[in-house]
């Protein structure tokens, strides 16, 4: 007992001086500097680009076609209408798709199988492919079997490619995170394994894959590079009307415009991108929304 | 297939407690119930499910050894022993769950009627369905109450008349309905623990098992949803065989007819432990007089 009177007699530390010494000071100095540097850097941009585009944010960017001639009153009508499409397709063919990949991988697949590591590891690295090589694929595969390439539908095929191994890692992700108890809970019932996907696994998976596929379709949106090889890159000045017309979309219109020497063509280019911002702003807030007002606690 | 048919009729009426308060359980205190039924225990009852040497494996690791064992009709089979003893594992093999690790694996025979429930005609969808779960952490669906009990008929495909009736009898056995009756379309997750876990035991009750596993249904939960349990376990053995996994000694003494006693061996080599049944006798008889020197060291808290 002797011992233990002793040790408690022995006072509590002095609280010491902590993060108030100079290194401390100057660490955190720094931190700061990097996050203010990465700020300032996104918000001149952006107020630049507002800027010059300001005076081109009107409804003839909205409702009017490009213009090789007056740029003034130039407008990205078929850009969005492509984009849009585009993104539209994109979406149809990428994320059955990959919703059903990421169930086969994550529920079915016995991962003992050398097949089945073999796609797995693939999967990871198809995600941090350059984006051009699913344009130059998509390209390669349309001329082999006689398609233009130059279409709304060889555009789609090629993001969907691209946002495919996103979607198919988020998805199983997502069923990952639905807790082991849910399914045998289901299956001590009587519920079969696709009973138990359908009715359980998938249904609470849903606002990871909707977070994960929308960010993807984000992606999707703002690339360029694959489509300067898919016929992007031409002179659109009509509504693309179905999966084989020739189409351009926003940051292609957008790089388009900017490499045109006149300011006018300067200015639509800016207020196409602030366009472009919003969208994606939109989406992201979207992707947010979801994933905090639907995600479950367990 | 076996010849077998399966009878609806009950068993032996003398094997259960057929006293006249049996139906208004409220009013009995669990003690008498369940020193009534002991009182009518058959020496050798109808068994609904044998376990004939069994041995269960994950990969080459032999996680129980050789159990032989069968459950009465109608009776409360307690599985107990220290960790790591492999009950856990032989409960999960009773219903074909262990099917679900790839790994695991099991030898010898489980019988559920005298068929093999491991025979290869066996569809362990139906297997689950008749030998029902219930697990140690309440595990509701995100769903509503009303839909976590519909879920089991509906995924089933159980031809039921009206499935309000169904819901409201499981949720009424389950001695639950009371507290739930005015918010059936409100989210499982607002429940209590306690009630949570009577919301799973009347959602396996609702698919109409005749078996009800239940692996350490009560560690989750505090004294008083714990009794309301056992309360419980004790009204269902009226028209389920039930086999509980627990932890607690008490729980086995208070509310099983019989008890199995489990204990594990290291392999001197590996280290691995290994379940294998010590004992198996009438609860009375497994905590006043047991024959075996492990299982008194276990229940007199000498050990694990």
């Amino acid at each position: 007992m002797a011992s233990l009177g002793s040790l408690a007699t022995v006072p509590l530390k002095a609280k010491r001086e902590g993060d108030k010494n100079a290194k401390s000071i100057v660490f955190v100095g720094l931190l700061w500097f990097a996050v203010l540097f990465a700020v300032l850097c996104l918000a001149v941009l952006l107020i630049d680009t507002f800027l010059d585009g300001r005076t081109r944010l009107d409804g003839n960017l909205f409702t009017r076609y490009t213009s090789e001639v007056i740029p003034e009153t130039a407008g990205a009508r078929a850009a969005i209408l492509g984009s849009a499409l585009v993104i539209v397709l994109t979406a149809a063919m990428a994320i059955p798709l990959g919703v059903a990949a990421g169930i086969y991988l994550e529920e079915f697949a016995d991962s003992r199988r050398w097949y089945n590591r073999i796609i797995e590891v693939n999967l990871t690295n198809l995600a941090a492919v350059p984006a051009i090589v699913y344009g130059m694929l998509t390209a390669g595969v349309a001329l082999s079997i006689g398609l233009p390439r130059r279409i709304v539908l060889c555009g789609a095929i090629a993001l969907a490619l691209l946002i495919l191994p996103v979607i198919i890692l988020t998805t199983r992700e997502a069923i990952r995170a639905v807790p082991q108890e849910i399914r045998q809970g289901s299956l001590a019932l009587g519920a079969t394994p696709l009973q138990t996907v359908w009715r359980q696994t998938l249904p609470s998976a849903v606002p990871g894959i909707a977070t994960g596929s929308i960010l993807a379709l984000s992606r999707a949106l703002g690339e360029a590079a694959p489509l300067l090889l898919l016929g992007g890159l031409v002179f659109v000045n009509y509504d693309p009307n179905g999966l084989f017309s020739g189409y351009t979309v926003l940051p292609i219109q957008i790089f388009n415009w900017a490499q045109q020497s006149q300011l006018a063509f300067q200015q639509v280019a800016s207020a196409a991108i602030m366009l472009m911002l919003v969208l994606l702003l939109i989406m992201n807030t979207l992707a947010i929304i979801i994933r905090n007002r639907y995600q479950k606690r367990w | 297939m076996t010849s077998h048919t399966y009878s609806t009729a009950k068993p032996d009426e003398a094997a259960a407690p057929d006293s006249p308060e049996s139906g208004q359980l409220d009013a009995t205190p669990l003690v008498e119930v369940v020193r009534e039924a002991r009182r009518h225990l058959p020496l050798d009852p109808m068994k609904i499910m044998e376990c004939n040497d069994v041995d269960v494996y994950y990969g080459a690791f032999r996680a129980v050894t050789s159990v032989s064992l069968g459950f009465g009709y109608n009776e409360i089979t307690a599985l107990i022993g220290p960790s790591g003893c492999g009950k856990s594992t032989l409960l999960r093999s009773l219903n074909r769950m262990n099917d679900l690790i790839d790994s695991a694996r099991v030898e010898g025979e489980v019988t559920f009627h005298g068929q093999s429930i491991y025979a290869k005609d066996v569809d362990p969808i139906e297997v689950r369905r008749r030998i029902g779960m219930v697990f140690q952490k309440p595990n509701p669906f995100p769903k509503s109450i009303y839909d976590n009990v519909a879920y089991g008929p509906r995924v089933t495909g159980m031809k039921v008349e009206s499935m309000d009736d169904v819901v409201e009898e499981a949720l009424t056995r389950a001695a639950l309905w009371d507290e739930v009756k005015d918010k059936l379309k409100q989210s499982a997750f607002g429940l209590s623990g306690g009630q949570q876990q009577r919301l799973c035991i009347a959602r396996t009750i609702a698919v109409r098992p005749e078996v009800i596993l239940m692996d350490e249904p009560c560690s989750a939960l505090d004294p008083i949803a714990t009794s309301r349990i056992e309360d419980l376990m004790v009204e269902l053995r009226q028209d389920y065989s039930i086999i509980i996994v627990t932890h607690n000694m008490q729980q086995a003494a208070r509310v099983a007819d019989r008890t199995a006693f489990f204990t594990a061996l290291a392999d001197e080599g590996t280290g691995d432990r290994t379940g294998l049944l010590v004992e198996f006798d009438l609860t009375t008889k497994i905590f006043s007089a047991p024959s075996d020197e492990r299982t008194e060291n276990y229940i007199s808290g000498r050990f694990g």
